[in-house]
Formats: structure tokens, C-alpha cells, sequence
């Protein structure tokens, strides 16, 4: 408890920094802890994505954050302001709702001018137009939000937030309602939008592949923690654990016992096949970890031949399934010691194809491989990769 | 220009004619509107017919020797002249009756809707149970509670709200109280119907957006309660006017409503086109006010 008393006091740290802070942040809803102790740093203007499957805690950090919960335990504070408490009306933050939330019975015009009528702004009538333009919807400005399509409607939302120019524009999966088309549409113009006008922006989503083409930094949240957090190509190279392993793209984990640690790389057994792995991508201290490498940086080769990959080689394995998927080939491969691997292969058309039943090498590059903690679960994040 | 032109034929192939989305409608369907149709046929035309008949035929009849139709429209200028006041304080009543109806309402219907989480039901049903004894029952039962020796006479007596000869029994306040109660649940119903509906992510959305929740209120819930306010107040003035239990029960004779007078023409004086006159006037005025009343609610989809 007192250390909670301890971190819910912003320090003089706190008020100087000029971004987004959350300091041991807590909420539970009677004896569930839907977010536990959640340090975070979202720096100003920057695109910032907070990345989880459903119920890691994600949307109410957003909602905390926004101040439609008020956390158990912790600070948040905004430019060197403690907003903790503050009633959501009196905070510079603004939400793009999942569902949009849109006022039904108000026009587009009326919605978009809402946050500024409130404050009572001058140059309304101005500012909104300005704002319809930017979102191309200044045609539709006397129609009512169901007279329009799901993806008019995000954008009238992302209007409505955005012309009040918050600190920080909270995005609460505002892109799921949209089929996959329109999605990828918006999310260029959602980080075209991000980069003309400079805010902060926090998008809460369960895409992985969202938020890695749109956010700066990524943070993988799972039950009610912060997994890992970087950016987007540093969190899928080079994972700390095996949920962000699982649940950013895939992994192949495979057990391994520590033969040797040296300053900059670590040597592990491999079910009898030496294996080595940078030390700056070992994330145990153990005498055991999971060796994982993601399946595309797997080589497939005939048994004993020579593949562009010092180091690392593993033989004797058999294609137990091949799928074709065009750019590139998947296959299953079942090793000696019986595990399943996942091998990508880029169909460039230098490599021939294998069938199931041949038998095959795998390889690769040392500085492509991974360590995680033994104690964490191989197939944790595996199963959530999408709704 | 040249433009324009080049692409003009391509917009009019684009404009198909519209489709035909609507289900083909065989001689089956209008079979269905036949026992409707028969319906109102037989329990609003004709006795319509019958209301408008009765309002022209000479008043110098009597249902001992009958009626005659005389077209005699100077029966509704008798009515009017002889009973304006009755109808004037019909719609007086009925009206502060509706507002009482209207506050208490909102805040129940409010209440039940956003506050009360799984009492919800319990709340509803609590809110039909007096439809369980009969209208008349608990309007008599209201005589004993607003009675000279009542409890609540005896109470407001000793707070020295009421004069030691005041009485609440026989008083205007006594009738509209009377009305209130009796057509809440009139009111209750639809403005929860419409209440419940509303997302509460929209009033959140006010919150996010600026608006307290005073403010978020009036600019939120409140239109988009509207529907439910303009059911229910239909729903509680357009019976609370006509209405002559409350009035024979808890008023006094010198205060009539319109109601009792019609009722009394009716049955007592037996003054058929001068009760029928009434009627219709109370009808067409009634009709008016309510078109004019949904059409500055803006809720044309009501009617």
C-alpha cells in the first residue's frame, strides 16, 4: 500500500514532462484487475498504439486516460498536469468512440461543431467547414450520421474530436466496424491526418498489423500489463516474451538448454543441435529458454545442402504440409524431436518447391534468433492473433 | 465544356432505374387489412356517424318522442356559449396535469432506465401494479386519503399549511392531484420506452465533448427523449381533458369539467344534441391542438 501511496504523488519529474504519464496506474472492478500497475509514457505528437487482444485492459487505460473511469490506484498526468481526477469535460483529450457515437439527432454540421458550441468558441461556422473539408465531407454537412456509410460516419467522429484540438486524440478501435478495404484506407489517412495536424494520438486496437503500419511505438498490453513496448519492427525482431512473439506475427518456440553465455552471444543445446543467439536478444537468465525464430526467416533445404545461413542448421526434418498462399509457400515441418516447425519461404522462383513426405533441412541466421523465458507459456497470444 | 459532355451519356447510364425492392403485393395482403378495416368500421365510423348525426338533430326532441334531423348547427354555438367554461378549465386541468405527470414522470421513467440496474423490472411492474384494481376503486380510495379527517388534511393542518377549516377534498388541487396520479403510469411507460433506448456511450460522448452533465443532458437526453415526452403527454392530456371520474369524485359541482357536463347532458338531462355538440367540439379540439403540438415537436413520425 505504500508504495502506492508513493507512486499516486506526482513527482517534479512529472510536471516538466510534456507528453502523456501514467504512473502505476490500477483499476480493478471489484476483485478484477482489469489494468495492474501500468507505467506509461506517450511522448507529444506522437502516434502511439496500445495493442492487445480483447479484455488485456486496453480500452480502459483509453477510458481512464479519457476520464470515463476513474483509476483504483495511480496518476495520470497530461503536460505536467495531474488530470487524474478530472472530470472528462474539463480535460483536453478527446475520443474517437468505437462505435463512433455519433449524436443521431443532430447533423453533421451539429456534431462536428458540438465540442466547440460547449466551449463556446468564435468562428464556428468556419471552423467546422474547415474540418469537413479536411475529412472530404463537406457536402454531406446537413445530412444525418445514418444517412451515411460506416466509413463517412468514422470520419465525422474523427472530425468531431479533432476540431476541438486536444492534447491527445484517444482512438478506441475506431477502424473495426469498417470492412478490411476501407480499413487500409483509413488508416493511411488516419496517419496523413496525424502527421498535418501534429497531436498525440493513442489508438487502442486488437490489429497487430494496424498498429504496426500506423503507430511510432507500440505497446503489447495483455491482462491488464504492459508486455513489451517499441517500436514496431523492434517489438517483432526482437520480442521479450512469448505473447508478443505470439501475437505480433508468429513465432516458432522451440525448448533449449543454456550450454554458454559470453558477452555477446549465448550458445544453447537444442534438442543435440548447437544453436547460438545474440546476447542482446536473450531475454533469460536461466539455464533453459525457448530459442524462437519467426517462420520466414527459416531456410528449407535438400538434406546436406549447403543454405546461405552460417551458424544455426537443423537436419532431419520432414514436410508434414505444404499451403501455397502465392507471394510465399507455408510449410510444416516436423523435426526429430516430433515439434511442428513453421518455415515461409518468398516465392522469388530460384527455390524449387517441396512436397509433403520429402525430407528437408532447416537453417538460419544467428542474429535472427531469439531467447525467451522457459517459464512463460509457448503458446501464450498464439490463439488471439485475430477476432 | 467538351468534357461535361463526354461524360454526360456515362452519368446517364449510370442513373438505372431503381429497382423494384418492394415485396409484389398479390390480392393476399390487402386480405390482411380486412378484419382492421371491419373494425374501425364498426366501432369508429359508424358511431362517428352516429356523434355528428346526433350534434345537428333539433334540440327540441326528447328521447320519449324522438329526434329530428334538422341540421341544426346552432346547437354547437348553444354548447359552446352555455358550457366554454367547463371546457376551458377541461383543458387548464388536463394541462398542469400532464406537466405534474410530465416531471414526476421523467424522473421515475430517468430513474428505472439509467439508476436502478437489475431492479429495472421489479420498478416496471411496480409502476403497472394499480392497473391491477379498477380506475374507479382508486380514485375513491383517493377520497379517504385527501378526506376532512385524513391523515393528510390532519398533517398539513398542524405544519400550519392549511387553515383549521381548510379542506383538500372538493378543491381544484384535489381533482388535478386525482389526474396525475391516474394517468402517470400513462406517462411513465413511454418516456421509459424512449429513455432505455438511448446509448449511454452518446452521453459520454457529450462528457468528452465538453458538456457537463447538465448540459450533456439537455443537449443529449433530453431530444432524444423527445418521442417518449410527446407519446406521453398525448397519452396523459388527451384522457386527463375528457375525463369525469376524477372530477364527480374529488371536485365539487362548481367545478365541472367538461366531461361531467357531457356525461350529465348524456344521462341526466338527456339533451342528446347538445351532449353530442360537446363531444365533437372537445374532439376537433383536442385533434388540432395534438397536430399542432407534434408538429412544433417535430415528431411527424408519431401520427
Amino acid at each position: 500500500m505504500s508504495q502506492v501511496a508513493e507512486t499516486a504523488t506526482p513527482t517534479e519529474d512529472d510536471a516538466t514532462y510534456d507528453g502523456l504519464r501514467l504512473r502505476g496506474v490500477t483499476k480493478s472492478f471489484g476483485s478484477f484487475n482489469a489494468v495492474t500497475d501500468l507505467d506509461l509514457d506517450i511522448p507529444r505528437g506522437s502516434f502511439f498504439a496500445l495493442l492487445g487482444p480483447s479484455g488485456c485492459g486496453k480500452t480502459t487505460t483509453l477510458r481512464m486516460v479519457a476520464g470515463l473511469e476513474t483509476p483504483t490506484a495511480g496518476t495520470i498526468t497530461l503536460a505536467g498536469q495531474d488530470i487524474t481526477y478530472a472530470r472528462p469535460y474539463r480535460r483536453p483529450v478527446n475520443t474517437v468512440f468505437q462505435n463512433y457515437a455519433l449524436f443521431p439527432h443532430l447533423d453533421i454540421f451539429e456534431n462536428v461543431a458540438f465540442g466547440l458550441k460547449r466551449r463556446k468558441v468564435k468562428g464556428i461556422e468556419e471552423k467546422v467547414r474547415e474540418m469537413l473539408d479536411l475529412v472530404e465531407l463537406d457536402t454531406q454537412a446537413r445530412k444525418r450520421p445514418a444517412q451515411l456509410s460506416g466509413g463517412q460516419q468514422q470520419r465525422v467522429a474523427l472530425a468531431r474530436a479533432l476540431i476541438n484540438e486536444p492534447e491527445v486524440l484517444l482512438l478506441d478501435e475506431p477502424l473495426g466496424a469498417l470492412d478490411l478495404k476501407l480499413r487500409r484506407a483509413m488508416q493511411i489517412e488516419l496517419k496523413r491526418i496525424q502527421t498535418d495536424v501534429g497531436l498525440t494520438f493513442v489508438h487502442v486496437t486488437h490489429d497487430q498489423e494496424e498498429a504496426m503500419t500506423m503507430a511510432d511505438t507500440v505497446a503489447v498490453m495483455n491482462l491488464g500489463v504492459i508486455e513489451q513496448m517499441g517500436a514496431p519492427q523492434d517489438l517483432y525482431e526482437n520480442p521479450e516474451t512469448t505473447f508478443v512473439a505470439n501475437f505480433l506475427g508468429q513465432s516458432n518456440l522451440i525448448e533449449g538448454a543454456i550450454k554458454s553465455r559470453s558477452a555477446d552471444i549465448v550458445v544453447a543445446d537444442m534438442n543435440g543441435i548447437d544453436v547460438s543467439i545474440p546476447a542482446g536478444r536473450s531475454h533469460t537468465d536461466g539455464d533453459r529458454g525457448w530459442i524462437g525464430i519467426r517462420p520466414e526467416k527459416v531456410l528449407i533445404g535438400d538434406p546436406g545442402e549447403q543454405l546461405d545461413a552460417p551458424g544455426n542448421s537443423v537436419p532431419g526434418g520432414v514436410v508434414t504440409d505444404v499451403s501455397f498462399v502465392g507471394v510465399s509457400t507455408q510449410y510444416l515441418v516436423r523435426m526429430p524431436w516430433g515439434q511442428e516447425l513453421q518455415v515461409f519461404q518468398q516465392n522469388t522462383g530460384h527455390r524449387r518447391l517441396y512436397r509433403t513426405g520429402e525430407s528437408v533441412d532447416l537453417s538460419w541466421r544467428p542474429e535472427y534468433a531469439f531467447l525467451l523465458d522457459i517459464s512463460q507459456d509457448a503458446s501464450a497470444g498464439a490463439d488471439q492473433v485475430d477476432d | 465544356m467538351t468534357s461535361t459532355a463526354g461524360t454526360a451519356p456515362v452519368a446517364v447510364t449510370d442513373v438505372a432505374p431503381p429497382a423494384d425492392n418492394g415485396r409484389s403485393r398479390g390480392p393476399g395482403a390487402y386480405l390482411l387489412i380486412i378484419p382492421g378495416l371491419a373494425w374501425l368500421l364498426l366501432f369508429f365510423v359508424i358511431p362517428f356517424y352516429s356523434l355528428v348525426a346526433t350534434s345537428l338533430y333539433d334540440p327540441s326532441g326528447s328521447d320519449l318522442r324522438g329526434y329530428d334531423m334538422t341540421y341544426h348547427v346552432a346547437n354547437y354555438w348553444t354548447a359552446l356559449s352555455d358550457y366554454w367554461g367547463p371546457l376551458l378549465r377541461s383543458l387548464l386541468y388536463g394541462a398542469i396535469a400532464t406537466l405534474f405527470c410530465l416531471v414526476l414522470g421523467y424522473v421515475l421513467a430517468y430513474t428505472i432506465a439509467f439508476k436502478v440496474g437489475r431492479w429495472k423490472n421489479l420498478m416496471l411492474v411496480l409502476v403497472i401494479a394499480p392497473f391491477f384494481t379498477s380506475f374507479l376503486l382508486r380514485t375513491l380510495s383517493w377520497k379517504l386519503i385527501l378526506a376532512d379527517d385524513g391523515y393528510v388534511v390532519d398533517l398539513l393542518q398542524t405544519l400550519h399549511l392549511l387553515g383549521d377549516d381548510g379542506r383538500l377534498l372538493a378543491t381544484p388541487f384535489a381533482v388535478v392531484a386525482g389526474l396525475t396520479y391516474n394517468f402517470l403510469p400513462f406517462m411513465v411507460l413511454p418516456l421509459f420506452a424512449s429513455i432505455d433506448k438511448i446509448d449511454h456511450r452518446l452521453i459520454e460522448a457529450s462528457s468528452d465533448l465538453y458538456a457537463n452533465s447538465f448540459v450533456g443532458f439537455w443537449k443529449v437526453t433530453w431530444p432524444l427523449s423527445l418521442p417518449g415526452v410527446v407519446s406521453g403527454t398525448l397519452l396523459t392530456f388527451i384522457p386527463a381533458v375528457g375525463d369525469y371520474i376524477n372530477q364527480t369524485l374529488l371536485g365539487t359541482p362548481n367545478q365541472r369539467m367538461i366531461g361531467t357536463v357531457i356525461q350529465s347532458q348524456f344521462t341526466d338531462a338527456n339533451n342528446y344534441p347538445i351532449a353530442a355538440a360537446l363531444s365533437m367540439m372537445l374532439m376537433v379540439l383536442i385533434l388540432v391542438m395534438v397536430l399542432f403540438y407534434v408538429r412544433k415537436a417535430g415528431t411527424e413520425e408519431l401520427l
